[in-house]
């Protein structure tokens, strides 16, 4: 289990071996023929990779190329349910936010679905709070079965969930689950997830390893950039899809790259919520790197940019290394069709409507992929 | 140039196109029209068989492409199986290229899947054409099984390193009773040409052309070498007869 390896590793410690990496690491890490090594990505993240940025860029673009060719997919979030049994101090759906909830009936659900559909999606991300009684895996096996004739390929990001139930989920049609750590900071990560299920460190953490064991063909994993330091928190979850791939090698991986905004934050971080470590804001330029930094370091990760992004950087990213972009969302349950105004998880950034992100991707010389699955594949 | 015979159809082109990665279906479209080919592979997983407007298939309607299938995405006998079946009712073809990898990160083709999918997809009436390992083992037992072609991979899928199996595709190649087509890692016209003079029958190329900074001209470079390697490796035969008629027996002494 990744345990067994994530507990050899001393946070501090791993912060300053990244910050005493130097030009001389960082250019051997570029020039390396064949894979690069761990030791490489924390070259390629640190702050002496900062000045070969556009070295970086280059190799990156090239590789994603060679790999993905010049397309990227689209998917949109389908948020189901806005319950949730946990405390996060950094979340609108936190169990002690007094806001409406909402979980959407079966109804609302298709109407939901028909709206994405209607704007040309095929794969879809299913979305919902924590909470294992209101959204537990009865109710998404039936969500799953509900849209399963209307998708070609279904993700979760709900809940971590136990290995029988991933399995349980998968003949209904589920391909793909997202499951971020948040941080790897062992000791912080309680302080921002004080109540509920999620305040289990370790459980959290094997996630991964109970989704390979029960077979699902993807999984992608994250930590929320900027909650702390992003370039030890990155380090770990490279540690942790390098352990993942070799262990559960049929299973496809991506990475995503959801970043704490001041504006949409600020409030509650800065409120009443007793806590007392700042948000390390992630730059635009530091996002790149860690993009490129990623892709360099594997060659075929799927790399994924949600609409949190401005518009500008999305434009620019998929020239870069990004293969996967949502647009046209909304993070609110009944937010296409049933309830647009109701709130939203996080406030979107980029709010163009898919038609215009795929024209934008065309722009550029790429192809916009709607469909790149089959219902024939379980 | 002799001509390729596979099943019941007749190809003047030995270069066959795979039709993803490309920038749009439209630079596709040019790109397959300017390598002359006449046999382009599709992914099932890419195509909305519920529409006919799909937007890749609608831009390979021409009289002299024919559609290649493939089960790219499956990870086991069964998975292939169910999808070829599917892609058969709906792209009217039974002529299929068996792709089943278990492991998405190398793209390696499952050699024990490949083989037992092909023996049930032979018996179900396709042209069944694997994408396999350079390994002349299996590709005897495809063959037996009843494969149309065997497809060895050069080396890895999307590398662009060329013909790093050489030795094992001189082997394969050199005691097939199919057509022998290098498929995967062919990155650059010079690849190509190379597999021609050693005799492969054909070759499939993807990346290196749907990824060049002009996949037009690229696919036109990629023609080109084909036919030039091909053209070696006839006249080459050619001239190793010419050879032995020429030179006075060595035994002519014992009579």
């Amino acid at each position: 289990m990744f345990s067994d390896i994530f507990n050899t590793y001393d946070w501090d410690e791993t912060r300053q071996r990244i910050r005493s990496k130097t030009d001389a690491d960082v250019a051997q890490a570029l020039q390396r023929k064949g894979r690069r090594s761990l030791d490489d990505f924390m070259a390629l993240i640190s702050p002496a990779a900062e000045a070969r940025l556009e070295e970086m860029a280059q190799l990156s673009r090239l590789l994603t190329q060679k790999r993905f060719g010049k397309t990227i997919q689209l998917y949109a979030p389908l948020y189901l349910s806005n319950e949730c049994s946990n405390i996060c101090t950094y979340c609108g759906f936190s169990f002690d936010n007094k806001i409406p909830r909402k979980t959407l009936t079966d109804d609302e659900l298709l109407r939901e679905a028909e709206a994405i559909k209607k704007m040309g999606y095929d794969h879809i991300l299913l979305v919902t709070g924590e909470d294992h009684i209101r959204v537990g895996v009865h109710y998404l096996k039936h969500a799953i079965s509900l849209l399963r004739p209307r998708f070609s390929h279904i993700s979760i990001e709900v809940q971590p969930l136990d290995q029988d139930e991933y399995a349980q989920l998968i003949p209904y049609g589920l391909h793909t689950v997202l499951v971020y750590q948040e941080t790897y900071h062992e000791k912080n990560y309680r302080q921002y997830h004080p109540k509920g299920k999620k305040s289990n460190f370790s459980y959290r953490l094997l996630t991964p390893d109970r989704l390979g064991r029960a077979g699902v063909h993807k999984i992608g994993l994250g930590v929320l950039l900027g909650l702390e330091d992003w370039r030890t928190d990155s380090f770990f979850c490279a540690l942790h899809l390098d352990y993942l791939e070799k262990r559960y090698w049929q299973t496809r991986y991506s990475i995503s790259f959801p970043r704490l905004r001041p504006y949409s934050t600020q409030g509650k971080l800065n409120g009443n919520t007793g806590f007392s470590i700042q948000p390390q804001f992630m730059s635009d330029r530091q996002l790149v790197q860690l993009i490129c930094a990623y892709r360099i370091f594997n060659e075929e990760l799927e790399l994924s940019v949600s609409t949190r992004e401005s518009e500008k950087f999305r434009d620019n990213i998929i020239q870069l290394g990004a293969t996967t972009l949502s647009a046209g969302s909304k993070t609110n349950p009944g937010g296409y069709a049933v309830e647009p105004a109701s709130l939203e998880q996080f406030e979107v950034c980029d709010e163009r409507s898919p038609g215009k992100v795929a024209a934008m991707i065309a722009e550029q010389g790429y192809e916009p992929v709607w469909k790149d699955w089959d219902k024939a594949f379980s | 140039m002799n001509t390729l015979k596979i099943a019941d159809k007749e190809f003047s082109s030995r270069l066959f196109l795979g039709t993803g990665k490309f920038g749009s279906a439209k630079q596709m479209e040019e790109a397959v029209l300017a390598s002359g080919s006449e046999l382009v592979t599709v992914a099932l997983r890419r195509v909305d068989l519920e529409t006919d407007t799909d937007n890749l298939l609608s831009h390979l309607r021409h009289p002299h492409i024919h559609l290649l299938p493939n089960t790219s995405g499956a990870r086991n006998a069964k998975e292939a199986v169910f999808a070829a079946q599917l892609a058969r009712e709906a792209m009217e073809t039974n002529w299929l290229k068996l792709e089943i990898h278990p492991d998405p990160k190398y793209l390696l083709p499952d050699p024990i899947e490949t083989l037992k999918a092909a023996e049930e997809l032979v018996k179900l009436g396709f042209v069944v054409m694997p994408y396999c390992h350079a390994d002349a083992v299996l590709c005897k037992k495809l063959e037996e099984a009843g494969c149309a072609v065997v497809m060895p991979l050069g080396s890895p899928i999307g590398s662009n390193n060329g013909l790093q199996m050489r030795a094992m595709l001189e082997i394969i190649i050199g005691q097939s009773n199919v057509p022998v087509i290098v498929d995967a890692g062919i990155g650059a016209p010079s690849h190509a040409a190379e597999a021609m003079e050693m005799g492969a029958a054909a070759v499939l190329v993807n990346t290196a052309i749907a990824v060049a900074q002009n996949p037009v001209q690229m696919a036109h470079a990629f023609r080109l070498a084909v036919q030039a390697g091909r053209m070696a490796f006839e006249a080459k035969l050619g001239t190793k007869k010419k050879n032995a008629e020429a030179s006075s027996p060595l035994t002519a002494f014992l009579e």
